[in-house]
């Protein structure tokens, strides 16, 4: 019993890490370096509450996240593919927006600079916390289905074929007639719209949106993004590690066996010993980062 | 990488080349490098206002009025000024300690957590210090410390990189998490006044504000701290382009495969370069600690760090460039408090990032632009 409660918990806090981690996938493996995830997440999340606050629909919220992620996945593409800026700045510009913007419809919206009033969101009332209330939610299941349908995309694809080749050498891609821009272009945008869903299961979760809520879990997806060596699968099991860990933290609270400070840490300690090599290195698409050089 | 271009006319003149480095092509090329340096954040701002014109006329109020209260309650008087030269103050030192990994190719995220470990480990001095030391003193152990704090959690990516090769970009941004929780972990269960997320308040060392010599300023947390950001960043010009480090560290990030051809051992100045970076930033923490509350405070540090890239990128790397774009993000932040009545101050993070974006992207346009223009001027 209590080992089911833990797993459903675990699932609950991966499923908004496996989607933004396989928007990661599809766009570190284009050559686009994902640092904007956080940012899709957190447009995601203030979309989806705004749409669902306005039509009482939860679907129209999970639309709008989609569409929230994607508009700012294209602003990031346009930037680093159409006027070859530079990845990391763009990302940390995009990120800086969606704080600035979500605070900003915040406050035009709702008059509040904390928290919007609370909206309906999936789960039915009553059915507790464990599978129960999981399985009602939709977005559960597209969070389960996204990790195996993007490693079907990228490995078993003309598309994913596509996307692999113009982030390992995009020269190459191009003479075969692949246009590298446009594969470029479709891989950030599916990377905005899968976080935005990220962000709208979170936000849909808490049944309203509250300043600065992704709070980090974009950096978390980028983590397993990179720990598990840009593989969607890979990636799709250290986004259950992470969340693991983080259960388990929430589980020991009263024990204060060991402070919630270092089970933070985990997940970014594992990347930076991953990308370090002592156990395997994790080695980067080649043309990671470089759309500023073409 | 988009800040190198304009550097590489200086390190072709630093080779001797007969004849064709005559004074009116050095006078001319060096007259192209203000203006592509000058134009992107010109176009930057002018897009930043129209879009704040959108966002203001969302929120029913008239542009004219915001922007002229904006500049009333920052440069318009004393205290405003005084809290923009404090908030410029950080954003100098965070924006040097980018600016000098952008020098050397490095892409340095982590200035946000080396700022907090400076500020930190000062607090720590402060803490162990008897009172009544006189500041001037013991100014040197703090500047020792904070550029410790903050150096050793910058060596930290510079080693991975130069050893292992691991990304800097990545490992940065990682072990601003990292470092930041273990000092909310140290503050949250050994150092805090209860009920409080700060320490308590430093014996010795504490820095005089601005407001003590000239009254007008009271009540701005301007301090002292503002001439150690001026030191730096001419110590930084000094070091970068009059020094054979500061040579070798340029050409590193220029060329790293030339650079090692030419003798330079490139691994060690990524990591010594890192290290620096992250040393600067730390002792941007001493604004904070010694200057303003005089204790460290979990958060103090949140979003210099990524200011402080945007102020490097605004200002080229170039110290002169720095501490304008410095003072131009501070006077943003503190003018977003002074039209909040209005307008929510939230606005000017967006007028940021607008900032940012923008020159970003019309860095790559507008050299393109000019040297389109200048070959067609010459033909």
């Amino acid at each position: 019993m209590i080992l089911l409660a833990f797993l459903a918990q675990t699932l609950r806090i991966a499923i908004p890490y496996l989607l933004a981690a396989a928007g990661g996938v599809m766009s570190e493996r284009a050559g686009l370096i994902a640092l904007t995830l956080e940012g899709y997440m957190l447009g995601g999340a203030f979309c989806a509450v705004a749409a669902s606050f306005a039509s009482n629909s939860p679907w129209a919220g999970v639309l709008a996240a989609l569409a929230g992620g994607g508009v700012l996945a294209l602003l990031y593409a346009v930037s680093a593919i159409r006027f070859r800026a530079d990845q990391v700045v763009v990302g940390i510009a995009i990120n800086l927006l969606a704080i600035g913007l979500t605070r900003f419809l915040l406050r035009l919206f709702f008059d509040s600079s904390s928290n919007s009033p609370r909206v309906a969101g999936f789960t039915v009332q009553g059915s507790g916390t464990g599978f129960g209330a999981l399985v009602q939610n939709p977005l559960v299941w597209i969070g389960i289905v996204v990790v195996p349908t993007t490693a079907w995309l990228l490995y078993r694809t003309p598309f994913g074929l596509r996307v692999r080749a113009v982030g390992e050498h995009p020269a190459a891609a191009a003479s075969v007639g692949v246009r590298v821009a446009r594969v470029r272009y479709l891989a950030v945008l599916v990377s905005g719209m899968l976080a935005g869903l990220g962000g709208a299961y979170l936000a849909l979760d808490q049944h309203q949106f509250t300043d600065g809520m992704t709070a980090g879990r974009g950096f978390i997806a980028l983590a397993a993004t990179i720990f598990g060596r840009w593989d969607p699968l890979r990636a799709g099991l250290a986004c259950l590690l992470f969340a693991a860990a983080e259960t388990l933290q929430i589980q020991l609270q009263g024990s204060q066996a060991i402070p919630s400070q270092f089970v933070e840490m985990i997940p970014y300690a594992l990347t930076i010993v991953a990308l370090a090599g002592v156990v395997g290195r994790a080695v980067a698409p080649a043309a990671l980062g470089k759309t500023a050089i073409e | 990488m988009s800040t190198t271009e304009p550097t590489m006319a200086r390190v072709g003149a630093d080779t001797p080349t007969p004849l064709e480095t005559s004074a009116t092509s050095d006078r001319a090329s060096r007259r192209a490098r203000i203006e592509e340096a000058v134009l992107p954040p010109l176009v930057a701002l002018l897009l930043a206002a129209v879009v704040g014109d959108v966002l203001i006329l969302t929120f029913g109020q008239s542009p004219g009025a915001v922007y002229r209260l904006l500049l009333e309650g920052t440069w318009g008087n004393a205290y405003g000024f005084g809290q923009v030269l404090y908030k410029a103050t950080t954003l100098v030192f965070t924006g040097l300690a980018v600016g000098l990994g952008l020098r050397a190719g490095l892409f340095n995220i982590g200035a946000e957590s080396q700022l907090a470990a400076g500020g930190f480990c000062a607090a720590l001095v402060g803490l162990a210090l008897p009172p009544g030391i006189p500041s001037l003193l013991c100014l040197p152990i703090f500047l020792l410390a904070a550029a410790l704090g903050g150096g050793v959690v910058g060596a930290v990516p510079g080693v991975l990189k130069a050893r292992f090769g691991a990304h800097e970009v990545i490992v940065t941004i990682m072990l601003n998490f990292i470092v930041l929780a273990l000092l909310n972990y140290l503050t949250s269960t050994r150092l805090h006044v209860p009920d409080t997320l700060h320490t308590a308040e430093i014996g010795s060392g504490v820095l005089p504000r601005v407001s003590d010599y000239v009254p007008s300023f009271q009540g701005s947390a301007a301090n002292v701290t503002l001439i150690l950001a001026a030191v730096t960043a001419i110590a930084f010009g000094w070091f970068l382009f009059r020094t054979r480090r500061g040579f070798e560290l340029r050409a590193v990030g220029l060329q790293p495969h030339a650079a090692e051809y030419a003798g330079v051992n490139v691994g060690t100045v990524t990591w010594r370069a890192l290290a620096m970076s992250g040393a600067i930033a730390g002792i941007g923490g001493l604004n904070y600690v010694l200057g303003y509350k005089h204790y460290y405070e979990e958060g103090f540090a949140t979003g210099a760090g990524f200011l402080g890239i945007a102020v490097a990128i605004v200002g080229r790397s170039h110290p002169i460039g720095i501490c304008v774009a410095a003072l131009l993000f501070a006077t943003l932040s503190q003018g977003g408090l002074a039209v909040n009545a209005l307008v929510p101050k939230q606005m000017v993070d967006v007028l940021q990032a607008v900032v940012i974006l923008a020159v970003a992207t019309s860095v790559p346009e507008v050299r393109q632009l000019l040297r389109g223009a200048r070959r067609s001027a010459t033909r």
